[in-house]
């Protein structure tokens, strides 16, 4: 569960990326490709080499969803409740996509990256991915 | 046997040969403790865990955090027999500790993410890959002995 304090630190981080959704998104994607090769087989029909307009335009998408989820963090069931469909049926929820993200966001804020900031994301995107997987079965 | 190309053993030493192994360890093992707190029940006699502040100030995690990163060290200095390595660690966390390998998982992503946040853009997509493999590969040899 997100205490007060958690969310307030997911916002305010999210707060700093100012725009960077699109390169934050493809940069997470990426590093989830070369890390977890078997995270490319969810995408056979994608272009996945370096700069890729497909990658740029999906990790945006992934980002404006994590945005939305941000904006509603004492909803998040309601509020991706579409891509639970979507990864239930077609997708799967490893933990892969949230370790690169939190790499990503690591690499940008170095040392603000505290070990609550940390804490608040790591149950932010477990949050996230519980939701995402509701509709399994 | 793991395979190990020139670029992943650069990347490795590399990265290796620039962080201080007492900083690093501590504030690894500081953030499992904090963002995993079930993993403080192996820690019951270090003291006052009870909030992020009191963890990372607490000396005895930071001196286990710098024992446990030195023993990384060794592993990254025999990349060819890592099952040999920690051959008696991972009978020590099984049959004494009671440790669930699935811990040693979790400190590695801790891991690389603290390597994120000290090289920042030098911890290039490459690096992480490598190194996510490292701590892979450490975490199943540190799981090996189990039974």
């Amino acid at each position: 569960m997100l205490t007060a304090e958690d969310k307030k630190l997911i916002q305010q981080i999210w707060g700093k990326l100012g725009g960077a959704e699109e390169e934050i998104g493809a940069e997470t994607l990426w590093r989830m490709f070369h890390s977890y090769p078997p995270t490319k087989t969810y995408f056979p029909h994608f272009d996945l080499s370096p700069g890729s307009d497909q990658i740029r335009g999906h990790g945006k998408k992934v980002v404006a969803a994590l945005g939305t989820a941000i904006k509603n963090l004492d909803n998040l069931s309601q509020a991706l409740s579409e891509l639970s469909n979507l990864h239930a049926y077609n997708l799967r929820v490893d933990p892969f996509l949230a370790q690169c993200l939190q790499v990503v966001l690591a690499t940008r804020l170095g040392k603000e990256y505290s070990p609550e900031v940390h804490s608040a994301v790591d149950k932010f995107m477990s949050a996230v991915a519980s939701v995402l997987a509701e509709k399994y079965r | 046997m793991v395979h190990w190309t020139a670029e992943e053993k650069q990347l490795i030493s590399g990265l290796w040969g620039r962080l201080s192994v007492e900083e690093c360890g501590a504030e690894a093992l500081a953030r499992l403790l904090i963002v995993y707190p079930w993993t403080q029940r192996f820690f019951g006699d270090f003291g006052n865990l009870s909030s992020p502040t009191a963890i990372i100030g607490n000396p005895k995690v930071r001196a286990h955090g710098r024992k446990v990163l030195t023993s990384f060290g060794e592993a990254i200095k025999n990349l060819d027999n890592l099952k040999g390595t920690y051959s008696q660690l991972s009978e020590l966390h099984c049959d004494k500790l009671h440790v669930d390998p699935e811990n040693f998982r979790l400190l590695g992503d801790i891991l690389v993410i603290v390597l994120a946040t000290h090289f920042t853009k030098d911890f290039t997509p490459a690096c992480q890959a490598t190194w996510q493999k490292l701590v892979g590969v450490v975490a199943h040899a540190l799981a090996r002995k189990y039974h």
